[in-house]
């Protein structure tokens, strides 16, 4: 793949912190890289130290060829949007717009400024809010007009830092669609970093899974929901989060602590962890009996929260049947989509 | 017998912007209320005017039979629980939880009693002598929760509680919430924008926009049978499809017909001829050989345990849902068909089911 930009070995550190540890990441010249992990994992570092906010400690950043680890951040020709929006309050959407244009150095004529400005609204159809001022826009123009800044500039890459996380959920789900789109359309890399596991996995070409400034997998986002490396990834994705269950292989079938079967035998033998996400599992089928604790509605599917051997587990179920708490069911676990993981890969079952 | 009422209630503030325009609801005792609505529809001035932190320009607010319109704040006997987690950060958690009861004056082993009982409801025992300071964001959010629980109040108001926390962290707080709810059977009333969480949450849901209710009901209800366009689009992720088309008399029955009869339902009941809008869920629209919508997808979203795919056709951009190993590239031709017991039709000018 023809990475356009390149992490090589990226350390970052904050006195005894270690912000980011080794980061080797390629992003490829038309492609939309998700940076995906919780609070705190160094993903907005991450963003940081690529637009030149900081500096690596170790490492190098080559962009087009170019090695960039020390270059300015003005130099680099990356566009940065944040999660709040940082508009001017009182200037209007056009001269919001127009700031980065009129920067120092970047001699447009005004002939040219009016173009890009025309542009770019036109893409992300802000053309009659151009007059009005910044504070009196909602959430979601305002993000639009962020991006519009970012876009005018023409950069060789977008950075974008959790850009819909103070907006309405239904408002969030028409951007992520919207970003995609342009995007695409503008045939510019992008990075965007995200907490959210939806975003994710909509929206990436690819996805980088970060936790404590390690990068723990990066693939496609079929292949890190499918086929996660750890228990550790398998649980930044999806909703509910995957089940975890200690097995170990006994007469032909996988069983827990208890002797309860939950699943047929698969390869693998002794003592295994074995993920399966809510999907996965029906609710009857099975040879064990559990009952569920909580069963929530949403609307096209069922949630069910259900106590089974010895632990409690989350199914998902398409809609059709009613369930109730209390109900007995047969949870039949999908032994094609679980996963089996040596116990002492991580350990995240305690956590 | 409802435990809240709210007849009529108004809040206009002094710059004219009327904020919630003459709501009604009644809540019945240990009932779980959510209201869900866009950003500015009211909802939060509707929880705030409950609890006394706004007052109603007209109307009247009832809480276990006794108007509480023009009582204070303070004289509400209301827990609140906000986004922004509002501890004392020079208090440990376990002076925090124990806070609204120092307040009270309430004596030291009977204080001792139930601040113990809510840290070990909560499973806060590991984290009593640490600071807010020293707590990530969902540990703060458990406390303040704990403190807001270690009373039982008559009403328990929460604003987007869940609002700043990472996305596994929500679920699990929904599942808490839900649970201590159930167990403590306090009536709540509980705001947010997001459906995921009034769906998983509510015995009821109350969609609000513009600062009125637009439907109030059981999740189900309002997912399976909204009652406008609004809605319809704003429950359900992606929100319902909708088609315009006409309701047309034919071979002795209403018919609803749109793309040049592509699109043709027969409606159960006769119905004045006009422009109408289908409507129907992504998971009630399907890929099939003899489907009579042709279009091109246009985006493959895929979602881990499904794909949302977004087709071009002549009604419009269609969603539907589909397994996550169904895969569809950009541009492919696909024929659509939806489920006839699953369409849904309001009408064109009201936005109103029929």
């Amino acid at each position: 793949m023809a990475g356009a930009l390149e992490l090589r070995g990226i350390g970052k550190h904050f006195g005894a912190l270690a912000a980011l540890c080794d980061i080797n990441l390629q992003v490829g010249a038309d492609e939309l890289l998700v940076v995906l992990g919780p609070t705190g994992a160094g993903k907005t570092t991450l963003l940081r130290t690529v637009a030149g906010l900081e500096t690596a400690d170790e490492g190098q950043i080559v962009f087009g060829g170019q090695d960039i680890t020390h270059a300015t951040p003005a130099a680099r020709d990356m566009a940065f949007v944040f999660q709040n929006f940082s508009l001017y309050p009182d200037w209007s959407v056009r001269r919001n717009m127009e700031f980065p244009l009129k920067a120092p150095g970047r001699d447009l004529a005004p002939a040219a400024i009016a173009e890009r400005l025309a542009w770019a609204a036109e893409l992300l159809q802000i053309e009659a809010l151009l007059e009005r001022p910044a504070a009196q826009l909602s959430g979601g123009e305002m993000q639009r007009v962020a991006i519009g800044r970012a876009i005018v500039r023409q950069p060789q890459l977008f950075l974008l830092d959790e850009p819909l996380t103070n907006l309405d959920a239904k408002l969030r789900e028409a951007l992520r669609l919207e970003l995609v789109v342009l995007r695409r359309n503008l045939g510019i890399p992008m990075i965007y970093v995200t907490h959210d596991q939806a975003e994710a996995l909509s929206m990436g070409d690819r996805i980088a899974v970060l936790s404590e400034g390690r990068i723990l997998q990066v693939g496609t986002p079929e292949t890190v929901y499918r086929k996660p490396l750890s228990p550790l990834v398998a649980r930044q994705l999806g909703q509910p989060a995957i089940n975890l269950l200690e097995v170990r292989r006994q007469n032909g079938a996988w069983v827990v602590a208890e002797d309860v079967q939950v699943m047929a035998a698969t390869e693998g033998e002794g003592s295994m962890l074995l993920g399966v996400r809510p999907e996965d599992i029906a609710p009857l089928g099975g040879q064990s009996a559990g009952k569920i604790r909580v069963a929530e509605d949403m609307g096209a599917t069922w949630i069910l929260l259900v106590d089974w051997a010895g632990t409690e587990i989350h199914i998902a179920v398409e809609k059709g049947q009613t369930w109730r708490p209390g109900d007995e069911i047969y949870p039949l676990v999908n032994p094609r989509r679980a996963i089996l993981w040596e116990t002492d890969h991580d350990q995240v079952l305690r956590r | 017998m409802s435990f809240l009422k709210l007849e009529q209630v108004c809040k206009t503030y002094d710059d004219g912007t009327a904020a919630v325009q003459g709501i009604d609801l009644a809540c019945a005792a240990g009932e779980f209320v959510v209201l869900l609505g866009p950003s500015g529809c009211g909802k939060t001035t509707t929880l705030r005017l409950v609890a006394g932190l706004e007052k109603a320009t007209a109307g009247r607010i009832e809480v276990a039979g006794k108007d509480i319109t023009d009582l204070p704040a303070a004289a509400r006997d209301v827990g609140f629980v906000f986004q922004f987690y509002a501890l004392y950060p020079h208090l440990c958690v376990r002076q925090n939880i124990a806070f609204p009861l120092d307040s009270m004056g309430v004596a030291r082993p009977e204080k001792d009693r139930r601040v113990d009982e809510v840290i070990g409801r909560l499973g806060l025992e590991a984290l009593t002598r640490l600071y807010p300071g020293q707590l990530s964001g969902g540990d703060q959010q458990r406390v303040a929760l704990a403190r807001a629980m270690v009373r039982t109040p008559q009403l328990y108001l929460m604003d987007e509680p869940l609002g700043t926390l990472d996305a596994d962290r929500r679920l699990q707080m929904r599942e808490l919430i839900r649970a201590q709810q159930l167990t403590m059977g306090v009536t709540t009333l509980y705001v947010t924008h997001d459906q995921e969480e009034a769906m998983s949450l509510a015995d009821r849901v109350v969609i609000m926009e513009g600062g009125k209710v637009r439907q109030s009901g059981p999740p189900a209800q309002v997912y399976d049978h909204p009652a406008d366009l609004f809605v319809a689009h704003f429950v359900g992720s992606p929100g319902m499809n909708f088609i315009a088309g006409e309701f047309v008399w034919e071979e002795g029955q209403t018919c609803f017909i749109a793309a040049d009869g592509a699109v043709k339902y027969p409606l159960e009941r006769p119905l004045a001829q006009g422009k109408g809008v289908l409507g129907v869920r992504p998971e009630f629209v399907r890929v099939e050989a003899a489907g009579t919508v042709a279009g091109e997808v246009v985006m493959d979203e895929y979602l881990g345990s499904c794909r949302n795919i977004h087709v071009h056709t002549a009604c419009g951009r269609l969603a539907l849902r589909v397994g996550d190993d169904q895969r569809f590239g950009l541009g492919e031709r696909v024929a659509l068909n939806f489920d006839a017991e699953q369409v849904r039709f309001f009408a064109a000018d009201t936005g109103e089911k029929l």
